[in-house]
């Protein structure tokens, strides 16, 4: 192992993470779609430099659908979803930016913590990895709670799915990967392009998660 | 020869298993015209259920890379097929009501039968997997079906509902994931790279020698991950909605087959875990998070004024009981996890089908409006009556037995964790009484309409559960104690 192909990993890993950490703070749509256009750069980079380190060709598969499907498709069809539908392009945040990102930093801590204490005898690129990973699902995880748009959720529900894909990419050898990474893939497609949006703007004037609620707030219990 | 040919039928039943589902849901995309797709669901759902039958009976394959069936999962198919087909029995029915009241297009019902065969196939592939990866797979598939099914009415309650139950879903989705990658990391360093790492049997073959600490960690990701699929506090807020919001076959097959699929996968882990010395015992978190349930659940049942959000509760009760059970360990308790869990499902998914009819009649599922069951429509009045005393777990149902056998079990093994366990049991049993009783002996109110309903399904399923609870067969006994035993 020498020092390059580790410090490399990392800091395609790293920025991973700092990438998530940039969405945290983005108060527009179109700018939060476009760090996830980054986001999924970053990613491509990383599974396209595990490819190369492992010797594992079905990896640049995974790159590639991470570079063609998340970093340019997927950013493009919101962008136009978002100006046809005429959707709200501020993001409206349950707390304040400041007490999320601090959450966020706790978050990455926590992560960093958990997995290097667990893992002291795995490969150093695995484990560090792993952390990473960790960190950028729990930052996705950050984002759907924190946002009230169903677009910024559907945003956070994909940085997640990046982080698991940085998590099965670093597992050395883990069949299925391009499998998982093909069906979340479809799934994504499936929730932004089809069901969800188009029948919650069928039904609404904003795709406001809020909308939902306050309706839930005059009915029952 | 024989034996060879026997088991080539055998893989033949497992393909069959799912095979049927899948093609049928092909084939019910493109088949307009309600009536035959609706018939031809029954169809498919019945053949699915003497494939697995056959199964049951007959020879098994030997485990593969991919499929396996034992001893443990062979019961949740043939559970899991008789359900799925006296649910689409009941299907044709109630949905043939919405056709005509408008509120499902023919558009929507193509895509309906579809959805359900394609849950059918994500179920039983979760259970015939060996392979972890595909066991996620197959387990997200069927998840993210019923979400589409339970939004399938497009009204402001049922978009919500789809809509928490995707985001819900999604973090189960994701620690589920994550855990399986920590199995497999922990599995590779023992096994070496590849399939192999992935392959159930071969991971407990080798998980004496696999690193606790990483082993721990996943069983977290994967307790939570799949624990927000069965239900359990505090990860449980999805399943209510969901219940309530879709259509009433998806919420009989929601409550009493989707959450057995998951928890299945949890069953899977803690077998892994308990091979290995080491780590962590799984048994501790589980009983505490089924506890939690249990009792978080009885106490919402009292404020419950949505008969589907009722028993929807009643479901997260009865998997904190079959958690606890399972937790709690050793082979009496397993055993009556298991008996409660296939008592459960019968029992729920007979209630629903008799709330489906009356909410249909009702033209509403507000407790307050419905009343007087047993005067005006003594059919579903007293089915609801006798689900309601199993689900209870009032004797001589077989949820009694099952209950019984928990409770007796823990007062010998953890004295101390049976108080809440009773208390949670009597507060449940005293919520279904208060709220349930007006609805079935009240005044009548409401609208009369004649039920057209197909009580089939539901008296079937009653008399199974008041079977069970009457006269066990000694055969069905030793092969759950097998069973038990396996689990540990």
């Amino acid at each position: 192992m020498t020092g390059s192909v580790f410090d490399i990993a990392h800091m395609l890993a790293g920025g991973l993470v700092l990438v998530s950490m940039m969405m945290l703070y983005q108060d527009r749509l179109y700018a939060l779609l476009n760090v996830f256009a980054l986001h999924s750069l970053v990613l491509t980079l990383s599974v396209g430099w595990q490819a190369v380190i492992q010797d594992a060709p079905h990896l640049f598969v995974t790159a590639a659908i991470a570079l063609i499907f998340k970093a340019i498709i997927i950013p493009v069809v919101l962008h136009r979803m978002i100006r046809q539908l005429g959707i709200h392009r501020e993001i409206e945040t349950v707390v304040g930016i400041g007490p999320t990102m601090l959450a966020g930093l706790g978050l990455v801590a926590l992560a960093t913590v958990v997995m290097l204490r667990v893992t002291p005898s795995a490969d150093p690129i695995a484990r560090e990895d792993l952390a990473f990973a960790l960190s950028v699902l729990l930052l996705g995880l950050l984002i759907m709670v924190t946002r009230r748009n169903a677009v910024s959720q559907v945003v956070g529900f994909m940085s997640l799915e990046n982080g698991l894909v940085l998590a099965a990419t670093g597992a050395k050898g883990m069949p299925l990967v391009v499998e998982i990474s093909v069906a979340f893939s479809i799934l994504i497609a499936f929730i932004v392009i089809g069901v969800f949006l188009f029948r919650i703007r069928e039904r609404f004037d904003t795709v406001d998660v809020r909308a939902l609620d306050d309706f839930k707030g005059r009915r029952r219990k | 020869m024989n034996a060879l040919s026997s088991s080539i039928l055998g893989l033949d039943a497992v393909t069959a298993v799912l095979v049927i589902p899948i093609a049928t849901a092909a084939l019910l995309a493109l088949l307009p015209g309600y009536r035959m797709t609706a018939r031809l669901n029954i169809v498919a759902s019945f053949l699915t259920l003497l494939a697995a039958l056959f199964l049951f009976f007959g020879a098994r394959p030997p485990p593969g890379r991919y499929l396996l069936v034992d001893d443990l999962n062979i019961v949740f198919i043939v559970l899991n097929a008789f359900v799925g087909f006296t649910t689409s029995v009941f299907s044709a029915g109630y949905i043939a009501h919405e056709l005509d009241i408008g509120r499902l297009t023919p558009a929507n019902l193509r895509f309906y039968h579809a959805m359900y065969q394609v849950m059918m196939f994500g179920m039983n592939l979760a259970f015939v997997s060996n392979n972890i990866g595909l066991m996620w797979v197959a387990v997200e598939l069927a998840t993210l079906t019923t979400v589409l099914m339970v939004g399938i009415y497009r009204t402001h309650e049922a978009l919500e509902a789809a809509w928490k139950y995707f985001i819900l879903g999604s973090v189960g989705i994701a620690f589920a994931l994550f855990g399986t990658i920590l199995v497999y990391l922990a599995a590779q360093a023992v096994v070496g790279t590849g399939y192999d790492a992935m392959v159930w049997t071969t991971l407990v073959e080798h998980a004496a020698g696999f690193d606790p600490a990483l082993l721990n960690l996943a069983f977290i990701f994967l307790l939570l991950g799949y624990g927000t699929k069965v239900g359990l506090a505090p990860l449980h807020a999805w399943l209510p909605d969901a219940h309530a919001e879709g259509p009433t076959p998806i919420s009989a097959v929601l409550s009493g087959l989707l959450l057995n699929v998951a928890l299945y996968a949890v069953l899977r882990f803690k077998i892994l875990l308990a091979a290995t010395p080491e780590a962590i015992s799984p048994g501790p978190l589980m009983m505490t998070m089924g506890l939690i349930s249990l009792i978080f659940a009885a106490f919402m049942l009292y404020r419950r004024r949505d008969i589907k959000r009722l028993f929807a509760y009643s479901s997260i009760e009865h998997m904190g009981i079959i958690v606890f059970a399972f937790g709690l360990g050793g082979s009496l308790a397993n055993f009556a996890g298991l008996l409660h869990m296939v008592m459960h499902s019968l029992t729920k998914s007979a209630i629903f089908f008799a709330v489906g009819h009356i909410a249909q009649i009702k033209g509403t599922q507000r407790l307050s409006a419905i009343r007087g069951l047993t005067e005006t429509h003594p059919g579903l009045g007293w089915g609801l009556l006798a689900g309601v005393i199993a689900i209870a777990g009032l004797p001589p149902a077989g949820i009694f037995m099952s209950e019984f056998l928990i409770v007796s079990s823990t007062f010998a093994k953890q004295p101390l964790l049976a108080i809440p366990l009773v208390f949670g049991l009597l507060v449940a049993f005293g919520a279904l009484l208060l709220r349930l009783t007006g609805a079935i002996f009240g005044q009548p109110r409401g609208s009369l309409a004649p039920a057209e309903a197909s009580y089939l399904p539901m008296f079937l399923h009653l008399a199974l559960v008041l079977a069970a609870g009457i006269y066990l067969p000694p055969p069905m006994v030793s092969w759950f104690q097998h069973i038990a035993n396996l689990l540990r």
